[in-house]
Parts: structure tokens; sequence; C-alpha cells
């Protein structure tokens, strides 16, 4: 009696942990599907496909019946430390849904008279959950695209690889580490919307070099893609441009005392510490780096850095140390109407302040998606469609001069849309993101093509 | 006859060739050689050129944050080392007995922080603090035991072990779901900001108050384990189980104590790592689980003051050690490499003392 009451007692605890941690997911936006359900749509439908030769598509066609909802998949990073990107992308997703009728109203669009159901995968932002998620989405014939992942990591010869042996789209709204769309490792059905860090990191070099007027750096990053990534754009175009690399070192992001790195970076007395990582890092750099590097250290990071957890964890400004993050320059079409008056008030009523600034990106690819199944799907007249996957992917690549919310769009061969991206360097702590003091414009924007840097 | 003289003859010498110790040949070679990478590696950096060599203020900054470090690595070692000594078990769920006083004291810290109580009564605030912590640790603790230990204590000791690792996970998405997955900033009273001279030396307040807290608390520890009547039961109890309760000791409650204690020194870590970072989250205890778990090992699990060298050690290692001996080798983001270094040292005194340093040259299963 007395062993069955703990069992009864513990199994209590645990159902309540379950339960608290399913609120935990909610209170952070990880709803499910836009349209009220994930169902599958019924398989071995008997559409032929009109004018469709599926045969001669080496990845065959996603069947779509009618009254049945297109699938759309999400394959972002909705748990753990980096929950705040994959959440708020998913609700760009979803706006862009939302959005297929013409107007923000909660009430979901079709696409061609079709519903879309949006299955959310979470990436674990690491290679491991990357590849998690993308096997449990291959599995599933009927997903049409992907928007994913959050994490480059995730993404990197993993999902990108997984997906794309079964000829399913795989688009980001967020990596933006080079190697994905390099000549070398660009996998034939993976793009983004996110820009290449090649950008980022040249924008950033140049702003140290010719704003801050400063010449000797020390880049930290942690193992991830994105951070090795973003740390060597960042070098090469800093050493092109007359500056001296005088450190280059790394941490773990599940590292917490950074004091040894700091002290280590610190002896070459560098005028600039550049540490493009994620949070919790960021954060503890910043602690802990003013704590042991000398007064008027500049340290400097990047879009994973520049969130709400960033504010939360370090509060106000630490004097004599400057921090400033850069990011794609939402201010530089936050100033459109649209975005203004329509799809920010929109986003703020449905789920609060954004949590990131890649949530504009999802709803431009979800939206490019949106368009190339209308431009490729063929409706056989009685309202089974049916979608070539290989179509599907080139008239995605074949997007040129498409006005989105963060720019126009126009992918290149290897699956970069954001050609012409435009980097904002903000001060902490005037972020645009929730909890960022006023004003929260960049103190430096710069805009370039791929084409322009090295 | 040749044949017969020449049989034993060979015999013996094979004999002596078998009775040559290899093993330990082997691992003395390795010894030396490892030892000879590490002193060439420290003679390398510390006879580098003038501008690139590490400056005294350096070192002592090096020495300091790992000593710092180490000493709160220690305080939650104890808890692994104590509840092993008592029931040969580890509880992989001591870094989230952590990470919750870290939470509880949080919630204050921050209010305090925005009342301005924290600065206006830095130690009466602190004092407050370290008490909640200590209190939720080892609420969470005793809980723990309670709940997951307490009905398996019978059972083979693979069952316990794989419900402290589900423990681990239950408590860390509970915190995850109570207090949300970002990670927070913790409020630090201003007095505890900036240096104090001591000796001559310019050390960083918060370290002091580390070091000086974590040698009080293993003092108390140790003269509680020697001195009072409940550390002598949890001394019987860690030598024989069965004996010690045929002698009237109630290993239950001896069990319980040893929890609320290693709760206890739990707590006071968490207040320790909040201020040193000044952050908190739902993975923080991970970390320093794991650092606190090896350190157990290293100084001789079991052992008290083997959990309090090895924390201080393993501290030092991963502070000290990539700048003193690899750097000498040029090794690019040495510090990268600061876990593996680390490893190898544990390796290699597991390897020459099975018990760890302090602990009993006996090796044991898990």
């Amino acid at each position: 009696m007395r062993k069955r009451k703990v069992f009864a007692l513990l199994a209590m605890v645990a159902a309540l942990s379950l339960v608290a941690a399913a609120c935990g997911g909610d209170e952070e936006g990880g709803e499910t599907a836009a349209t009220g359900g994930g169902e599958t749509a019924a398989t071995g439908a008997t559409a032929t496909g009109g004018a469709v030769d599926c045969e001669a598509d080496p990845f065959g066609c996603v069947e779509v019946p009618a009254g049945q909802p297109i699938q759309l998949a999400s394959l972002l990073s909705i748990s753990g430390d980096t929950a705040f990107l994959g959440t708020d992308s998913n609700h760009g997703v979803e706006l862009a849904i939302d959005y297929l009728d013409g107007t923000f109203d909660a009430t979901p669009g079709q696409v061609l008279g079709h519903d879309v159901t949006l299955q959310q995968e979470d990436d674990g932002c690491s290679a491991e959950g990357g590849q998690a998620g993308a096997t449990a989405l291959a599995a599933n014939p009927d997903i049409v695209a992907v928007i994913g992942t959050s994490c480059s990591s995730s993404a990197l010869g993993v999902a990108d690889t997984i997906l794309g042996d079964k000829g399913i789209l795989l688009f980001s709204p967020s990596n933006t580490n080079p190697g994905l769309t390099s000549e070398e490792a660009h996998q034939p059905f993976y793009g983004r919307t996110a820009h290449n860090d090649k950008i980022q990191g040249a924008i950033v070099a140049e702003y140290v070099l010719n704003e801050l007027g400063l010449t000797t750096a020390a880049t930290i990053n942690d193992e991830s893609p994105y951070a090795d990534g973003l740390a060597a754009a960042f070098r090469v175009n800093f050493e092109a441009g007359g500056g001296t690399i005088t450190s280059i070192e790394q941490v773990s992001s599940s590292d917490t005392d950074l004091g040894p790195v700091f002290t280590n970076i610190a002896a070459d007395e560098p005028q600039v510490v550049y540490g493009p990582n994620f949070n919790p890092v960021c954060g503890l750099s910043y602690t802990q780096g003013s704590d042991i590097m000398p007064e008027g250290t500049v340290q400097i990071g990047s879009d994973g850095c520049l969130e709400s957890s960033f504010l939360d964890s370090v509060g106000d400004p630490i004097g004599g140390h400057d921090y400033y993050a850069s990011s794609p320059d939402v201010t530089a079409f936050q100033d459109g109407a649209f975005f203004n008056d329509e799809y920010l008030p929109a986003y703020t009523e449905q789920y609060g302040e954004p949590t990131s600034v890649f949530n504009a990106h999802a709803f431009d690819a979800a939206n490019v998606v949106f368009d190339a199944i209308e431009a490729v799907a063929v409706d056989d007249g009685s309202g089974n469609l049916t979608i070539s996957r290989t179509a599907l992917k080139d008239a995605v690549f074949a997007t040129s001069g498409y006005e989105g919310l963060t720019g126009t769009i126009t992918c290149t061969p290897l699956g970069d849309c954001a050609t012409d991206v435009t980097i904002g360097i903000f001060k902490y702590n005037n972020w645009p993101v929730e909890g960022g003091v006023d004003p929260t414009d960049p103190v430096y924007s710069a805009t370039k093509t791929l084409a322009d840097v090295l | 006859m040749a044949t017969r003289t020449d049989g034993p003859a060979r015999g013996a010498q094979l004999g002596r060739f078998e009775r040559v110790p290899w093993r330990r040949v082997i691992l003395l070679l390795l010894a030396i050689l490892i030892a000879a990478v590490a002193v060439i590696g420290a003679y390398k950096t510390l006879t580098l050129p003038a501008d690139e060599r590490y400056t005294a203020s350096t070192w002592k900054d090096f020495i300091v944050l790992g000593i710092a470090q180490g000493a709160i690595i220690a305080l939650i070692a104890l808890g692994y080392t104590l509840v092993y000594g008592i029931l040969r078990m580890i509880n992989f769920a001591h870094g989230e007995v952590f990470m919750f006083g870290a939470f509880a004291a949080y919630f204050f810290s921050s209010a305090w922080e925005e009342s301005g109580f924290l600065d206006s009564n830095p130690w009466l605030s602190m004092a407050i603090l370290f008490a909640i912590a200590m209190l939720v640790s080892m609420t969470v603790a005793i809980l723990l035991e309670r709940i997951a230990y307490r009905p398996l204590r019978n059972a083979p000791r693979l069952v316990p072990l794989i419900t402290a690792i589900g423990a681990s996970l239950v408590l860390q998405n509970t915190a995850r779901g109570f207090f949300g997955a970002q990670s927070r900033g913790f409020g630090v009273p201003a007095a505890l900001e900036g240096t104090w001279t001591i000796f001559g030396l310019e050390l960083d307040r918060i370290q002091v108050l580390v070091i000086i807290t974590v040698v009080l608390a293993v003092a108390g520890l140790s003269l509680f384990v020697a001195r009072t009547k409940t550390g002598k039961s949890m001394r019987a109890v860690a030598a024989d189980t069965e004996i010690a309760s045929l002698m009237g000791i109630r290993v239950d409650r001896v069990i319980v104590t040893t929890f609320a204690i290693g709760g206890l020194l739990a707590g006071i870590a968490a207040i320790l790592f909040s201020i040193t970072f000044e952050s908190v989250n739902f993975t923080m205890g991970v970390r320093p689980g794991i650092a606190a778990f090896t350190a157990a090992v290293l100084g001789g699990i079991g052992s008290i003051s083997g959990a309090a060298l090895g924390g201080v050690l393993l501290g030092l290692l991963q502070s000290l050690g990539p700048a003193l001996i690899l750097t000498g080798y040029e090794i690019p983001s040495a510090f990268q490499l600061k876990d593996a270094f680390t490893f190898l040292v544990l390796v290699l005194v597991l390897i020459f003392r099975p018990g760890g340093l302090l602990g009993s040259d006996e090796a044991e299963k898990v």
C-alpha cells in the first residue's frame, strides 16, 4: 500500500511537470497548426495530375485531393535556449497563412481553394535535432515544403541533405551560415530568405574600421557553424581592410565560465572583441568580458545575440564597456506602410511583441512558397491538386524581384534569396526587440549585395 | 642432455620475461611522456618572447579565477560525494537541486534590485538570499530522495542511477515550464562590485566572497561529520549500513540528513555561482553538475576532503592548464581544449589511483 502511494505521488509529480512544460511551451508561443489541425491528408489519391508528368520528376509529385489541406511544415528551434528564434519564425509563417485571404484576421486563408496546415517540428538548434526533425518530416509524403531551419547547425549537411534526398524544399528564414549556399556544400532543394553572413561579417568589419576607427580585434565563437562562419567572415574582411586580429578563441555554447578565455584575450589588448554567438553565451561574454577587459574595449555580437533574453540577463548597459549587435536592419523595411500598419499590429495582437527579427523573413519565405505552389500546382478540374516537387523547387529558385516584407527577393541558383541586404548595427540597449529601450534605431546601417563582399 | 639443460634455462628466462610488470612499465612510460610534454609546454610558454608572454597579473587572474570557479564546483561536488559515501549511488539530479536554489533566489534578487533593497542592505539581502537558496535546494533534495530514490533503495544499482538521470530531466523541464527557457540576469549588490586589495593583491570582491564562503562551508561540514552525533551516524552508515542499523542507527534518517546537507551546500553554491556569472537559466545545473561529478571522482568519490581538493584542482586545470601548457605549443584557440585537457588529467589520475587522489585505491563499479 505504501509503495503504491509513493508511486502514485511520483506519477503525479511527473504528470504535473509535463503539464508545466507544456504550459511553458505555450507561453513562448509554441502553438500547433495555424488552421487548427495537423491531420494527414488521405493518401492514395486518384487524381492523375492533369498535365503534370510525375513520372518524369525523379522526386515525384505531392497529390492534394479536393477538400484536403496543403501540408506545409516548419523545422524550427522551438525548445531550449533558442526557442525565441523558432517560435517567432513560426508566428511569421502562421501570419502568412492568415494573410492568404488578404487580411490579418486570425482566420487562415487558402491556396488554390485548399486550407494550409503547418506541422511544427523542432530543429533543437543542433545537428542531432535537425536530423531527428528532418527524418520525421521526410517520412511524410504529403509535406509540400518545409520552412526551416532556425539554426545553420541543424541544416548544414543534415536537414538540407535528408529533405533534399526526398525532393522536399527546405526554405530557411534564419540560417545565415555561408557554407549552406556555397558551391561545395549547397544542396539542390535548399534556399533561404535570410541573409548570407558574408554580408553581415563584411558590414560589421567595415563599421569597426571606418566608423569606430578601431584596428585590433579578437574573435570568440562557439561551436555552431553560424558563429564560426560569421567570425570567419568578419576576420577576412577586417584583415582585408587593414585591421589586425589579435586572437581567435572558441568556446562551447554550454560554457558558463568565460573568465579564463577573456583573460587570455585581454593579454593581447584588442580594442574590439567580436562574439557572434547565441545567448546565453552573448550575455555572459558581455558581463564577464567587461569585468576582465580594460575599460573602453568594445564588444560586438550578432543577430543571435540581439534578442530579449540578452536584455533580461544583462540589465543596464555596463559603464565603460559598449556592446553592439548587428542584425538585418528591420527599420529599413519597418518604414514600410504594410509592415507598420498591418503586419506588426497583427503580430503583436496575436502573439505579443516579436522576440526576434526573423519572423518577417519567415513570413516572406512562406509567401514565396505559396506563390510557387500557385504557379506549378495543376488542378484536374475537380479540385484535386498535383504539385511536382522539382517544378516547385524550380519555381521558388526562379523568384525574382518579389517585393517582400524584408526587401526585394531574388533567388540565386545557390539558394540565396536575400541578395540585397541591409544590415544595421544596434547599440545596447537600444535594440528593436521586446524590452529594448527607445530609440531603437541602428547607429549604423549599410546595404550590400553578395557580389560586393569577399 | 643438451636439450635437458637448455630447457629449464630457457624456461627461467621466459619466466623472468613474464615477471616484468609490463602493464606498469607501459603506464610509467606513458606518465613520463605526458609529464615531459607538460613540462616542455610550460617551459615554452614561460620562455616566449617578452611581447608574447603572459604578464604576472594575467597569471594571477588565471589562478584566482580558477580557484574561485573550482571552489564553487567543490561545494556541488560535496553533494555528490556525501550521497555516494552513504548510498553508493551517483545522484545525477544534484545539478538540478542547485538550479532550483538559484531560481528561487533570483526572484527575490531581481525584485530587490528594482526596489533598491539589494544596494541599501547588501549584506542582509545576501544573507537572506543564501537562506532562501539553501532552503529551496534542501527541500528539493529531500523530496528527490523521498519520491525518487527511497522506493528503489534495494533495487539493483543501475535502477537508481537511471532514475537519477530521469529525475534530472523532469526537474529541468519543470523549471523550464514554470520559469521559461530564457536566461535571466541575477541582481548583484553594488557593494560586491569592484575589487579589494588583500596582501597587495587586487582581487575581485565576488571572488573573495566565494573563496571565504567555500572555506567556511567545507570547514563546517568537516567539523559536523567529525564531531557531531549525526556526523558519527553518517560515518557509521557509510562504513556499513547493515551493522549501523543493527547498532540502532536510523538509516533512513541519516540518508535524509545526507541529502539535506548536500542540498544546503548546493544552495550556497547556487548563490555564489549566480553572483559570479550574474545569470540563471533552466539548464544551468548541467555543466557545473558534470564538472562537480568529475571533481568528486578526481578527488576520490566518497571523500569530503577529496571533493574539495578535486573541485579546486579542476577549476585550476580549466583556467590555468590551456594557458600554461598548450600556449607553448602554439595551439590556436587553446581554451577550446580545456575540457579535453581536464579529462586527460582525470584519466591519468584514475589510471594510477583508481580511487581518486584522496580516495581508497580500490576501483569500484558504479
